[in-house]
């Protein structure tokens, strides 16, 4: 039995290029499927993978009760104080706590793909905060100083936004600053971001109000202790949350949304490359109705002649969704976008085609093939051999 | 329009085939009318803006605020009919996910600003007795099941009450208003500036941003120049837009949504290219006998040429519209993810048009070949 299915499938095999111009049908139709499929989940990999980024366990947010983000947040000059002070906290060298209290003020910058202004985000970070990130890292200039107009930039907001090179000045809040290093941070959300020294940026925007603290913790256990002793103390309002959790909050909504748009998208096309590759199959199989019906009158069993369908309909689906990954690859892995994200504030991040996107590829490919190369087979095994051997 | 049962059986000489290549069709042009469909309604919210209104917003960016004191100094400008204001509430209803878009308001100028907005005349006089009233879209009504005289307790994710200390917000509905040149508008909800700006921690005595009503829309660009002189140099420097270009600005911040619907589309519709030119193909190759004794009949060449031709074109737009109608029957189930109502009419043009194209495109070569038939080769073959 086996050797007559491999003998019928390789002799089928040899006789498909004569039958390229409708094979395309399947090829095109699944490529085109994958790369849409596989390009849009790779911008939803991408925008988590930015988000969840450098997130680590063992640090914590503080917002307001009640925020989802650090925008909408407030928290007083007293209440970080006693946050930062907290039980679980780790402190460097000199015995000051590693945490960052922070604001989040808004700058509009003109996008460079168009020219329309986006919300970019501006941090001011506590003087602790290399300690609290140590994946900062400046690849040009230098740091800002505390109490001068300075700021560092994101690698990402860079190449996204007009005006933010190596010295360059920005004029917000009637004043200017100036561009004095450029850092890059693992890939995460903060390379979308500008920083300065907290206590300038207050002043400037002329707050008093802080939005976040960010703490480093003694180890990960330490955070139900930390965030114990912050919920009972009545005279904080706040809620506390592992920055892994935070992060992951901050992508759900839109890594939901192109997810759902990637396969709802992707399964109407693939509904469609289904139909395609029946049509190409049955056509097939109507070409070769009289070699089939050769091969059942000489005594072949009709599972080899369904099997040689099938493994046709799945090799012309595999080359689709090898070029059609292939073409998503080449063309978006690595691009660069960025949208507004749950905090009202742009997010660069950059298409990322993995493996696991490429096996899904695959699958969609070969449940196509598989469904589109069924009943084709089917009718081939069944074809009545009498009249069939007649056929013209 | 005698011809028309002899191409009807021609195209359906192959049921199977036929079946499938339409469904191929009806697929492509299901995702043309949805995905286009998004695009369209989109575009047509920022069409549809009113040329004659102006949003002034503090020029670091839209989330800063502006001081008071700014409404009579723009209400001032000579040209300016009226001006209203509006803030970022942000609150929730029962969950953080159920968002809701909600604007406190001085009732008395958010309408007058609006005049597209349907409102009955007793509820704003209510709005303006009732220090929590609330006034929602019906949209926001229906989809929360809200009437009026209900009492809604929202969350704020900004905004913390001075009295407890809470993110607490109680409203009561006191009207329901209705925008039938645009319902995707009709979602949002209005209440008392004066109840907001009163009970907040943060912030009194300023606004989000100002809506500038003027007299004569053909004054736009000067007036709007005329508000950015009057506050440059000032701590809180303004940048004033029409609504159309606020609205295309703040789209355009989220995705280039076209750019992406346009590269789908393409894909789509190569693919399609190939599915149905190579059935077309395959189609004229099988009908070479009887179109060479339609031609030994005398149909002229051109007379077959257009036969074939018709097929295709009938088969393209019959199962276009098929997928469109299908399009235009699902499309309301976006309205909860993206805030979409009803497909745009034009799609359905522009899908029509695309049809004929794909008929053209995927008919011409067969239409070609079927034109080119010689009677004694193709009688013999």
């Amino acid at each position: 039995m086996i050797k007559q299915i491999l003998a019928v499938t390789a002799m089928n095999l040899r006789s498909l290029p004569q039958r390229m111009g409708t094979a395309w049908v399947i090829v095109i139709g699944i490529a085109v499927t994958v790369a849409v499929m596989v390009s849009v989940l790779a911008m939803a990999e991408g925008f988590t993978k930015t988000l969840k980024g450098t997130a680590r366990l063992d640090r914590a947010i503080v917002l307001r009760d009640g925020s989802e983000a650090e925008l909408a947040s407030t928290i007083s000059r007293e209440n970080t104080q006693t946050i930062m002070d907290a039980p679980g906290v780790r402190k460097d060298g000199a015995g000051r706590p590693i945490a960052s209290a922070e604001v989040v003020v808004i700058v509009a910058l003109p996008q460079k793909k168009d020219g329309v202004d986006a919300n970019v985000t501006m941090r001011g970070i506590g003087a602790n905060a290399r300690a609290l990130r140590p994946e900062v890292n400046l690849i040009e200039g230098r740091m800002f100083k505390p109490a001068v107009r300075e700021i560092i930039v994101g690698k990402s907001a860079v190449a996204q936004f007009k005006g933010l090179e190596l010295g360059s000045r920005i004029a917000f809040r009637d004043s200017e600053w100036t561009v004095v290093g450029i850092f890059e941070s693992g890939g995460d959300a903060h390379e979308s971001e500008l920083q300065g020294d907290v206590e300038t940026v207050l002043s400037a925007y002329r707050r008093n109000l802080f939005q976040s603290v960010s703490v480093m913790l003694e180890s990960p256990q330490m955070f139900d202790p930390f965030k114990a002793a912050l919920t009972t103390d009545p005279t904080l309002k706040v809620s506390v949350e592992r920055e892994t959790d935070y992060y992951a909050a901050q992508s759900r909504n839109l890594s939901k949304l192109l997810n759902l748009l990637a396969y709802f998208v992707g399964g109407i096309m693939a509904l469609g490359a289904c139909f395609g590759a029946l049509n190409t199959m049955y056509t097939a199989v109507s070409t070769r109705t009289r070699e089939i019906a050769t091969l059942r009158a000489i005594g072949f069993g009709g599972l080899p002649i369904v099997v040689s369908v099938l493994v046709e309909s799945l090799l012309l689906a595999l080359i689709g969704s090898a070029i059609g990954s292939a073409a998503a690859w080449v063309f978006f892995d690595g691009n660069t976008v960025n949208t507004l994200g749950a905090g009202f504030t742009q997010v660069v991040f950059h298409l990322t085609v993995t493996a696991t996107l490429l096996v899904s590829g695959v699958f969609v490919a070969c449940t196509v093939g598989m469904l589109g190369g069924l009943l084709p087979a089917i009718r081939a095994a069944r074809l009545p051999i009498a009249s069939a051997l007649r056929a013209n | 329009m005698k011809y028309v049962p002899l191409m009807w059986a021609m195209l359906w000489r192959k049921k199977l085939r036929t079946s499938l290549t339409l469904l191929s069709i009806v697929i492509a042009f299901l995702l043309f009318g949805m995905l286009q469909g998004i695009n369209a309604a989109f575009q047509e919210t920022i069409e549809r803006s009113n040329v004659n209104r102006l949003i002034v917003t503090n020029r670091i960016a839209l989330t800063e605020s502006l001081p008071y004191s700014y409404l009579s100094q723009i209400e001032s400008i000579p040209g300016v009919a009226i001006v209203s204001h509006e803030s970022w509430f942000g609150p929730y209803y029962q969950d953080p996910k159920n968002l809701i878009v909600a604007f406190p308001v001085e009732v008395n100028r958010e309408f007058r600003a609006h005049p597209e907005i349907v409102l009955p005349k007793q509820q704003i006089d209510a709005m303006e007795h009732t220090r929590d009233g609330a006034i929602v879209g019906a949209g926001l009504a229906k989809k929360y099941g809200w009437k009026i005289g209900d009492h809604i307790p929202l969350h704020s994710t900004i905004w913390v009450k001075a009295s407890d200390g809470n993110s607490a917000w109680d409203f009561d509905v006191v009207g329901i208003y209705e925008e039938p040149s645009n319902r995707t508008r009709e979602d949002a909800m209005f209440f008392n500036y004066k109840y907001f700006d009163e009970a907040r921690t943060f912030g009194k005595g300023t606004v989000g941003w100002y809506v500038v009503q003027l007299r004569d829309p053909g004054q736009s660009a000067q007036i709007a120049a005329t508000i950015d002189k009057l506050f440059a140099n000032s701590p809180n420097e303004t940048k004033t837009q029409t609504e159309k270009e606020f609205q295309q600005a703040f789209l355009k911040q989220i995705a280039d949504i076209s750019l992406i619907v346009t590269y789908i589309l393409f894909a789509v519709f190569f693919a399609l290219l190939f599915a149905v030119g190579s059935t077309a193909m395959q189609a004229v190759r099988e009908q070479v006998p009887e179109l060479a004794v339609l031609k030994t009949l005398g149909f002229s060449d051109t007379r077959v040429l257009v036969l074939v031709l018709l097929q295709a074109l009938v088969l393209c737009v019959v199962a276009a519209l098929l997928g469109l109608a299908t399009a235009n029957f699902l499309f309301p189930l976006l309205r909860d993810t993206l805030g979409v109502v009803k497909m745009p009419l034009r799609v359905i043009v522009e899908g029509v048009v695309m049809a004929t194209i794909l008929a053209a495109a995927t008919g011409v070569i067969p239409a070609w070949r079927a034109k080119r038939l010689v009677i004694v080769e193709a009688l013999r073959s």
